[in-house]
């Protein structure tokens, strides 16, 4: 009847997420952080191989679907996840007030919210899914709580995100109004070709739009990311700038391409405009910032601006140009996700006698005092800029050559010239490392070992991806194959 | 299919015209109409009759939004429970589950929250 089995990941996590919460909270001490991070990430791998076991199919009376699209990105999800906590490890268990339990806890429920929103396949569950992952983050953001600039941070974050779920669900009610259905499959079927587009549900959609934007931290709803990469724990902004933005960006590809797929020539439009803000204003307003994290929130917001590239091409009329779009968006989103959490693992790593530190001229130096960690970063920074053999050149080449099939060259001139102002300040920061003398305030301390497996697994990969893409390729395929076949 | 779905909410519409119609009169006649003689003693803030005994910008102990918040979880699960108490024959086997579900969840909440303290005023 309800075919609940179809959905056994995210139950098996919630369940796990229950029985963690009990385990944490139930011996009088204070020194569950490390153990319960362990079962967290535990929880998260099991859930990984239940991903990869499940079936096609629609679940739970339709409001939960499984294809290849939304297990590659699950999959991908819960990497994030389970990488961005590794990197809290160490750092968390210095400081008393981050060293607390729930930390791992709350990332596993907003792992849950992101597997739900992939596999939304109803406005219902798309909205629970975005609330679960946004209330964990608003959480999270605050973490550290005699901070103020991290409970600031959690306050912004959540007072723009409740403004950002209530355009959308405004346009959601809208939707509803005008169609009558909330299904993905029955929008789909009510909004076919000669059902022309009213001017009333083009505007429903301008909401929808506008509230996961503001959720992927695109141009014009972006203003909320700097304030809160920079004030949020370094673990957590890792977290954020990770597996969030990706589910958020599968989730508007669904809604886009599935349920609207037949209005791709308004929403194009909007895209179009989205990309290129976003790609100019990651690119210009990056230059000037002197703090490495809140230079990651701009960098983020460009990134996000080169994988709509990938979703404009699936605008287009073309099924070739739509599905090759949706490819270069997922695997430009796969590659980001992995070079961005390698990049914070550094970032974590920067610390000065116990204390963390964020400028970009406490990097000065690294190639004489750890020369490892300064290597692993020049490969970040330099697969971000897309220099050719590491994997950042292939996505951004693979979302230019979407944009140019798909006839937006004018996006895709845009977008080469941004990388160009782009790779000023990603190459800054390998110069300050290798040819800056170092300050006066001495070298940064030793990284902790759990760092170092981080940057190891993620550096390898974006260095060597080169020698062996098929993998990835072919997922990206087969998960494109599911939703714009 | 859009009309008739639109046609149902009419009687919500003409509502809410009435409903702005009356708010609008009685505010505009007050305004239209009544004799307006100010002294420094009407003007003055009161609360029930007395002089205010505070600035109103006064600080709350965060301890009773604590209990606000829970209060709310719980009045909700009761909200919940009714509904399906009454309609429990219907929705059989299914329904009794999907709500041991749901307070399993609350339990857990409610489990963590005790053992953090939540629950103790002092």
């Amino acid at each position: 009847m309800m075919n609940w089995t179809l959905a056994l990941p995210e139950a098996a996590l919630a369940c796990a997420g229950l029985a963690i919460l009990g385990a944490g909270v139930l011996p009088r001490r204070h020194d569950m952080f490390f153990p319960i991070s362990m079962a967290v990430i535990g929880a998260l791998v099991l859930a990984g191989v239940l991903v990869l076991g499940q079936g096609d199919g629609a679940a739970l009376a339709g409001q939960y679907v499984s294809d290849a699209f939304a297990r590659f990105s699950k999959v991908l999800v819960l990497i994030g996840a389970a990488l961005a906590l590794t990197l809290a490890l160490d750092f968390n268990q210095t400081d008393r007030d981050l060293a607390r339990f729930e930390y791992p806890v709350l990332i596993l429920f907003a792992a849950i919210g992101m597997m739900l929103m992939v596999s939304a396949n109803d406005l219902m569950t798309l909205y629970l899914g975005l609330e679960l992952q946004s209330l964990a983050a608003y959480v999270l953001a605050a973490f550290n709580r005699d901070s103020e600039r991290s409970a600031e941070a959690g306050l912004k974050y959540f007072v723009l995100g409740a403004l950002a779920s209530g355009l959308l669900l405004y346009g959601m009610s809208l939707v509803y109004g005008f169609v009558g259905t909330t299904s993905f499959d029955r929008l789909a079927e009510a909004l076919t070709a000669e059902h022309a587009a009213s001017l009333g549900l083009v505007t429903a959609l301008v909401f929808v739009l506008a509230g996961l934007a503001f959720k992927i931290s695109a141009v014009p709803f972006h203003m909320w990311a700097p304030d809160v990469y920079e004030g949020a724990p370094t673990p957590v902004t890792a977290f954020f700038a990770s597996a969030p933005k990706l589910a958020a960006v599968a989730l508007l590809t669904r809604v886009l391409t599935q349920p609207f797929g037949e209005l791709s020539a308004q929403w194009g439009q909007v895209l179009w405009l989205v990309s290129a803000g976003s790609m100019i204003l990651g690119a210009f307003a990056a230059i000037g910032q002197r703090n490495i994290k809140r230079l990651m929130a701009y960098s983020s917001i460009g990134n996000v601006g080169y994988a709509l590239i990938g979703l404009v091409a699936a605008a287009s009329a073309d099924p070739a140009v739509r599905s090759e779009g949706v490819r270069a968006l997922l695997f430009y989103m796969a590659i980001y996700l992995l070079m961005t959490i390698g990049a914070f693992a550094v970032l974590a790593a920067m610390r000065r006698r116990g204390r963390p530190v964020e400028e970009i001229e406490d990097l000065a130096g690294l190639a004489r005092s750890d020369i490892g960690m300064a290597v692993w970063m020049l490969v970040f920074m330099f697969a971000m800029a897309g220099v050719p053999p590491l994997a950042g050149f292939w996505s951004k080449l693979f979302v230019f050559r979407a944009a140019i099939e798909g006839g937006y060259v004018w996006l895709a001139v845009i977008g080469v010239l941004t990388s160009v102002v782009a790779a000023y300040y990603y190459v800054r920061i390998v110069r300050v490392m290798f040819f800056d003398a170092p300050g006066a305030a001495g070298a940064l301390d030793a990284r902790p070992a759990s760092l170092t497996v981080v940057m190891a697994a993620t550096g390898l990969f974006t260095a060597l991806f080169s020698v062996a893409p098929g993998p990835l390729l072919a997922a990206a395929q087969a998960a494109v194959a599911a939703i714009a076949g | 299919m859009t009309q008739p779905l639109l046609a149902d909410y009419f009687p919500i519409l003409v509502f809410l015209v009435i409903a702005g119609g009356v708010a609008a009169a009685m505010v505009g006649g007050n305004l239209l109409l009544a004799r307006r003689k100010p002294d420094p003693e009407k003007l003055s803030p009161y609360e029930c009759g007395f002089e205010p005994f505070g600035d109103t910008r006064r600080r709350f102990d965060v301890r009773f939004y604590l209990v606000a918040i829970l209060f709310i979880i719980f009045d909700l699960e009761v909200a919940f429970l009714f509904p399906w108490a009454v309609g429990l024959g219907e929705i059989g086997w299914f329904g009794f589950w999907s709500m041991m579900a749901f307070l399993l969840v609350l339990t857990v909440g409610f489990l963590y929250e005790w053992r953090k303290g939540a629950l103790e005023w002092e």
